[in-house]
């Protein structure tokens, strides 16, 4: 079963990406609150990558790649090449000082730290996959 | 990604149909900045067919907070699925925006 996707940098791709966690979640019958959750962090680390990593360069590319683990935890790996980004080191914003500043970002990776049960940032060569897991309650 | 905005028996309605991402969210922000400048008193955000929603739509909704408290505006969300609204349940957004079940609560939430 395809597991694997690769986008070029472009935001309208986010659909994709989408959909393709969707798909594989729903095929193993992963609740669908637990598989929005899932598809919104992967969404949100990719949007990241894409805007503030490739500033939305359409040449470059981000894989993901999904694998179960052991039959109850999801493993999601977002890979890219180039100036990685360690996305286990972010300090969380208060969503006070948000409101207060009028932002319109910063809370993405807020959700995918309190989705997520664990985040890693693995670096080799040129090449940056984060990786993330979460155990599912539902299959 | 659809926004329309529509005055509805006295009430500014604008209708999210779709994704709310990164590549969309710049619609609703748009949305919202123009029922404002109109000098719209409530604003109702009608969520029945939003499909999904991302940090920058969050954003957009948080961004307004103080700006509509301070002019005395009214935003109530209604109609969200129950895929959305724990979107943003897990940020604690829901303690901090209006959100009701049905255009029917929205309307007397803004009357109060």
């Amino acid at each position: 079963m395809n597991n694997q996707l690769k986008v070029p940098c472009r935001k309208e791709k986010l659909k994709d990406v989408r959909q393709f966690v969707e798909q594989f979640l729903q095929q193993r019958g992963v609740s669908e609150i637990e598989a929005g959750e899932m598809v919104l962090a992967v969404d949100e680390v990719c949007a990241n990558l894409m805007i503030h990593s490739h500033q939305c360069n359409p040449r470059k590319h981000i894989g993901v790649k999904i694998k179960m683990i052991n039959h109850d935890q999801v493993q999601f790996e977002i890979s890219d090449y180039g100036v990685g980004f360690n996305f286990c080191r972010y300090k969380e914003p208060s969503l006070e000082d948000i409101i207060k500043e009028k932002k319109k970002g910063g809370v993405g990776l807020m959700l995918v730290k309190r989705i997520m049960d664990s985040m890693e940032f693995i670096r080799k060569a040129n090449r940056n996959v984060y990786r993330m897991v979460k155990r599912v309650h539902s299959v | 990604m659809q926004i329309s905005s529509v005055l509805e028996d006295g009430s500014y309605i604008i209708s999210i149909d779709g994704d709310v991402d990164a590549s969309s969210s710049i619609k609703l922000d748009e949305a919202i900045a123009q029922a404002v400048a109109d000098g719209q008193s409530d604003i109702l955000i009608n969520c029945e067919n939003l499909n999904y929603i991302s940090s920058a739509g969050l954003g957009v909704f948080m961004s307004y907070i103080e700006e509509l408290k301070a002019k005395n505006i009214r935003m109530v969300l209604f109609g969200l699925s129950e895929r959305v609204e724990n979107v943003f349940k897990v940020l604690g957004l829901d303690q901090l925006l209006n959100i009701v079940e049905t255009k029917d609560q929205a309307k007397q939430r803004t009357h109060e």
